[in-house]
């Protein structure tokens, strides 16, 4: 019977390669030409998976285990290979995406002993983030950090975004990534020839796995994260207004406040910048007697009335689709060659609301009691309507509502929307000197205010109820938490279920 | 034609006698059935062995010139039927299924044949969907085998032992005139690797001698008195005779016996990961060279008494590597021993867990308590694998929980089964909430995020069948059921809509026609779009339902058609007429129309024919950032992006370049009237004079207009 030690601790082992990708990425095209790779370099090699079903977009993983031929030829025996990834037991790892780098971390797969980490760090948003109402995404210099700190070598980089610029897949650029990273013991020409055997899109591969080459071999300079924002600056046409906000504005605000007179100027004219300028002087002056010198209140009220007074009516919406710049931003995202002819579609649905909303105050106001009319214009607006912005007639549709624009002020939505911004600031600028925190909260409430239609009337409702809520909620010392919990609810579901649920709670 | 082509593949199958065969170990298989003389192959697809089928189907010139019949089954019970060729004839017969869902259907049939016999070879090649990515309930095959009394192979994962057990399964059937399964757990169906092949045979006694030359024998009919004489003669004559076969052909095998006094007992898919786990512990090496007597069984049932006691005799103890639960092994383990009165002590689910995937970390945490137990000096915890090792935490000191989502399968990009549940979503806004009845199929995606809709699923083809008690006169909302193609044709004609025909139910049926089984890897079947050299297609399953009986029946030939979609559903919900109601809805499954349709568009492109090409966008501008526009689809195209306007925070909905222009974003932002912001471009290459009139008159109106705008807002911004 033996004791003690059985083998020599240098006992020969396979190189293990674990692939996490979702389902459709070319994970199996990846793993396929590792061990073609393997295969024709002199190494015996086995991949496996599990797709069925995971296929169809699901996170799955290609596992892929490779033994020099000539070992098993000396020893005259066949390695028997694992058929899955064990934790702390794989030398390479390829994530195809942040989070599933970062689910490999968590399954243990990455350590620091042992594993090349080569991840993509672009997002694949799940379906939990893209789903939020507001703001679902998870933290991603936290899967960054996670990610470096558990490897022994971290390669990373958008993988995707060079595999698009080459007009390839994914998995070629993580191909070439890998070849650079030295983990497999092969050269870079051999990595090439795998992908010349393969013979499907050849070319636009290997451009896609120089790019990935590239970028392991010579990451690009990390990008330190941009805490201070660069100082905004803005047209001629506004340096008069700049420099009052410079002149009578505290510094924190600055950038907000520019951004915000460019906004309305943009979306109205310069007296619009100029009333904005106006009304938030008052909350200027409320903040700075008042305040606890954290100078948080301007910035979150001067982002929040800026956004609000840029509500998106017809008159925006026609302004923003029919603007040069646009047509300019589709036509690159679209790769227009100079020989090819784009088409733009709008799907527009003008309800009898929106038609009303851009019309004299008294008009709109008439049309929205008045049954027949309202009925009328709705068997014209009706259904919903596919505009093309890059014809003749569409575009003049859209410019002629563009160019209601100087007639605004006059409109039903622009007096009805102002009314409710003079009340918000109203109630904001008495609070302040009850309750500064509060009054932070009740700064940041509009962020509920969203969307058109069905989304816009959720919205304002939920913004009235949670105002309503006010006067009882100074009674208590963590009104501010109260109400922050009551905007989070807001944002919680689409049925409103969670607000009201806590709006029984809130007063408890 | 199905979603993989396997052009390459089937020239493996031709490789001949000495030469190296290389490739997927259900293509392994494919060409040990041809090498084995097989006369028919049958079975239906699913993961793991789809592949098995495609492979065959586009094989079948080969099939014919060996006289090989292949057959895509209606159902696994159809496939397991087929089997009967094998009862009275010396054909070798193979059928294939996905386990334990398609062993479930076949197990009629199974029961039938086990019960009779069979003469000529008979195997059921089962692919084990358990564990890891596992799309159904977790069972084992094994259960079958021992109801049934079929043996059942298990053999190490690797292809010379995989071709050589269905090689040996043949024989073994034939010795013991009973079917034998062949199970293959979804890493070994879909391991790489090789063997050294034969020739492929054609079998001596063909179908056509069969059909010309009748034989019956009525002893072989599950009737009585034959069906009592034939379970005397599976325990008398059948059982036997396996195990001196499985001795005589030494099936199961012993490594590195008499190096301890204690070993392992293993099932020979578990070897692998058993090995691994070894060298892990410094108890093997790469080569499977074990410092640990191993008694592989590459049959799991029967047991071979003689063979357990001889390798318990010499030990103290025992482990049984046994993946799945109930624990029938280690139980028929402690039965052999305890009858012979041998004292060894039997580990197994004491130190491994009861139920989940035995992965190599799982094994090898359970290995290391059996091996301390027994001869810690063995173990050098100084060098003890992180495996282990309780899981490290990750570097930030906080669980990763928030930041790592599960990811399940969701609809593709463009799926045509997407706006069938927007609609429904739509419908439930005005109809109120209903009880969904899910079936199996991509559509069972339903029932997660971001559509919640669908309570329960009761197996394939059985979605309105999983409805059939909601059948009362007392109420105000119907049931709605969902079906696809497959389970449609699989058995939900008869078990769904003829049962609610002659039950006289009054509710409603979808039926999603895609023109593929698509969840199986879109195989053709009688409603398919596609003409199939081989197979009758293109048969109407509204012209079926209404064959039953079904008089309202309404078909929607363009799913992406959402209003029409939310029209048809409002009236099946809502209308006076009573009695069962079926609506097709039709639209191919886009993973397929994209194979087919993309190259045939990059042609037409570079032959300069005129071809448009239609993308949606998203003017992140006008987007608020709510995101209802996802919740009512879920498409992978369509997502968030960074809100590229510094004022605002929440992110913006964007449609990624992997768009293929289903339309079905324009179609909700209108039905659901959401928002202005989506968009779609029409990229038209090689376009006709008339299209570049168009747009040059166009651009010059336009650019002069668009020189206004620009004018208004010139010298706002730096």
């Amino acid at each position: 019977m033996s004791t003690g030690a059985i083998f020599k601790s240098e006992t020969p082992r396979a190189i293990t390669v674990a692939i996490l990708a979702m389902g459709g990425e070319g994970g199996g095209v990846l793993a396929d030409w590792i061990v073609d790779l393997a295969e024709h370099s002199g190494y015996l090699a086995q991949t496996t998976s599990v797709p069925g079903v995971a296929q169809r977009t699901g996170s799955t993983i290609y596992y892929i285990e490779i033994f020099p031929e000539a070992s098993a030829r000396a020893a005259e025996k066949e390695p028997v290979f694992a058929l899955m990834p064990v934790p702390g037991e794989v030398d390479v790892v390829i994530a195809s995406e942040l989070m599933e780098a970062g689910r490999a971390v968590q399954r243990g797969l990455v350590t620091p002993d042992r594993t090349t980490l080569i991840a993509s760090t672009h997002r694949v948003y799940s379906m939990t983030e893209k789903t939020a109402i507001a703001d679902g995404q998870v933290d991603s210099e936290k899967l960054l950090d996670d990610c470096s700190g558990s490897a022994k070598k971290f390669v990373q980089g958008d993988f995707s975004a060079m595999a698009s610029d080459a007009r390839s897949v994914i998995s070629s650029v993580l191909f070439g990534a890998l070849a650079a990273t030295h983990a497999l013991p092969f050269a870079r020409e051999q990595f090439e020839e795998a992908v010349r055997r393969s013979g499907v899109g050849v070319d636009s591969s290997l451009i896609a796995f120089n790019a990935g080459f590239g970028e392991a071999a010579q990451p690009s300079a990390v990008k330190v994260k941009n805490t201070e924002q660069a100082k905004k600056k803005l047209g001629i046409r506004l340096r008069e207004l700049e420099r009052r906000i410079e002149a009578s504005f505290p510094v924190a605000a600055h950038n907000i406040l520019k951004l915000g007179i460019e906004r309305l100027c943009d979306y109205q004219d310069e007296r619009y910048a100029v009333e904005y300028l106006n009304r938030l002087e008052p909350v200027r002056d409320a903040e700075a007697r008042y305040g606890n010198g954290d100078g948080l209140l301007l910035p979150e009220v001067a982002r929040y009335l800026a956004l609000w007074m840029s509500y998106e009516d017809a008159i925006r919406v026609a302004d923003l689709k029919t603007r040069h710049s646009r047509f300019e931003r589709v036509r690159k995202e679209s790769r227009l060659s100079a020989k090819q002819v784009l088409r733009i579609n709008e799907f527009l649905y003008p309800r009898v609301e929106e038609i009303a909303d851009i019309m004299p105050a008294r008009l709109g106001a008439w049309v929205l009691k008045t049954g027949w009319a309202s009925r009328t214009i709705s068997r014209f607006a009706g259904n919903g309507r596919i505009l093309e912005t890059t014809s003749v007639r569409g575009f003049l549709q859209l410019y002629m509502i563009a160019a209601l624009r100087p007639w605004r002020r006059k409109t039903l939505r622009f007096l009805k929307e102002h009314k409710k911004i003079g009340e918000w600031l109203e109630q904001l600028i008495l609070l302040v000197p009850e309750n500064y925190s509060l009054a932070i909260e009740v700064a940041t409430l509009p962020r509920v205010l969203k969307g058109y239609g069905d989304t816009y009337i959720r919205g304002h409702r939920n913004f009235d109820a949670m105002m309503g809520k006010i006067p009882s909620l100074l009674a208590h010392n963590d009104g501010a938490y109260r109400l922050k919990q009551l905007r989070e609810a807001a944002l919680a579901d689409e049925s409103g279920e969670t607000l009201a649920a806590t709006l029984r709670q809130v007063n408890r | 034609m199905a979603e993989r082509a396997f052009k390459n593949e089937v020239q493996k199958l031709l490789v001949k006698q000495g030469e190296e065969f290389r490739g997927e170990g259900i293509l392994a298989v494919t060409k040990a059935l041809l090498q084995s003389g097989v006369s028919y192959v049958a079975g239906y697809q699913g993961a793991p062995i789809s592949h098995l089928m495609d492979v065959l189907s586009d094989a079948n010139e080969i099939l014919e010139q060996l006289g090989v019949h292949f057959e895509h089954s209606a159902s696994e019970a159809t496939a397991a039927a087929t089997l009967a060729a094998s009862v009275n004839y010396p054909l070798r017969g193979a059928v294939t299924f996905k386990s334990t869902v398609g062993t479930n259907v076949a197990s009629d049939a199974l029961a039938n044949l086990a019960s009779g016999g069979v003469t000529g070879g008979a195997l059921i090649i089962v692919g084990e969907d358990y564990g890891d990515g596992s799309s159904i309930m977790q069972e084992r095959s094994h259960a079958f085998a021992m109801k049934s009394q079929m043996w059942l192979l298990d053999p190490r994962p690797n292809l010379p032992s995989i071709v050589n057990a269905v090689e040996c399964g043949f024989e073994l059937s034939e010795a013991t005139h009973t079917p034998v399964m062949l199970e293959l757990r979804i890493r070994a169906c879909h391991v790489h690797g090789r063997f050294i092949a034969k020739n492929n045979v054609r079998p001596k006694f063909g179908l056509k001698d069969a059909m010309e030359n009748p034989l019956r024998d009525v002893s072989r009919i599950v009737l009585p008195p034959s069906s009592f004489l034939h379970e005397k003669e599976k325990v008398e004559k059948r059982w036997p005779a396996a195990q001196k076969f499985i001795q005589e052909h030494a099936l199961n095998e012993c490594f590195a016996d008499g190096s301890q006094d204690f070993g392992i007992i293993l099932q020979g898919g578990m070897y692998n990961s058993t090995i691994r786990a070894l060298e892990l512990l410094g108890l093997a090496d790469i080569f499977g060279e074990s410092k640990v007597p191993l008694l592989v069984l590459n049959v799991t049932y029967p047991l071979v008494d003689e063979e357990i006691k001889r390798f318990c005799a010499s030990k103290r103890s025992v482990l049984m590597v046994e993946e799945g639960q109930p624990d029938f092994l280690e139980q028929n383990l402690q039965t052999i021993l305890r009858r012979a009165d041998q004292t060894t002590k039997v580990h197994g689910k004491d130190v491994l867990p009861m139920a989940g995937e035995y992965t190599t970390a799982t094994i090898l945490r359970g290995l290391l308590q059996f091996v301390e137990r027994y001869a810690p000096q063995l173990i050098h915890h100084d060098r003890l694998p992180a495996a282990a090792r309780p899981a490290p935490q990750p570097p930030s000191g906080q669980s990763m929980k928030a930041e790592v989502h599960p990811r399940p399968p969701s609809f593709c990009t463009g799926c045509p089964e997407r706006p069938i549940f927007t609609a429904l979503k739509l419908v439930e806004r005005e109809l109120g909430s209903h009880h969904v009845s899910c079936d199996i199929g991509c559509h069972l995606f339903s029932i997660l995020p971001p559509f919640n809709l669908g309570a329960t699923t009761m197996g394939y083809g059985l979605g309105w069948a999983g409805a059939a008690a909601f059948n009362t006169h007392d109420r105000s909302k119907r049931t709605i059921s969902i079906m696809g193609d497959g389970g449609f044709w699989h058995n939900g004609l008869t078990s769904g809509v003829g049962n609610a025909v002659f039950n006289r139910n009054d509710s409603v049926l979808v039926v999603i026609d895609n023109s593929y089984t698509a969840a199986t890897g879109g195989q053709d079947i009688l409603s398919s779009a596609a003409t199939n050299p081989i197979r009758t297609t293109k048969l109407s399953i509204a012209d079926a339902v209404r064959g039953v009986g079904v008089k309202w029946v309404r078909t929607v030939t363009d799913t992406f058609r959402l209003a029409t979609m939310v029209d048809v559903l409002k009236e099946a919900l809502t209308t006076d007429e009573r009695g069962p109601k079926v609506i097709v809805a039709q639209s191919e499954c886009m993973l397929n129309k994209q194979r087919r349709v993309k190259p045939l568009q990059q042609k037409r492109e570079r032959d300069g024919k005129r071809v448009v090409s239609e993308k949606f966008g998203v003017d992140a501008e006008t987007c608020t950032g709510d995101h209802s526009c996802i919740r009512l689809s879920g498409c992978p195209s369509l997502t968030i992006k960074p809100n590229p306007d510094p004022l605002r925070i929440d992110p913006v909905a964007t449609v990624l370049e992997s768009c293929v222009g289903c339309g079905l974003c324009g179609e909700v932002s209108h039905a659901a009237r959401l928002c202005p912001s989506f968009y779609r471009s029409e990229v038209i290459s090689n376009p006709s004079a008339w299209d570049k009139f168009k747009s040059h008159l166009g651009r010059t109106v336009i650019e002069f207009l668009q020189r206004r705008i620009d004018r208004r807002l010139a010298e706002i911004a730096a």
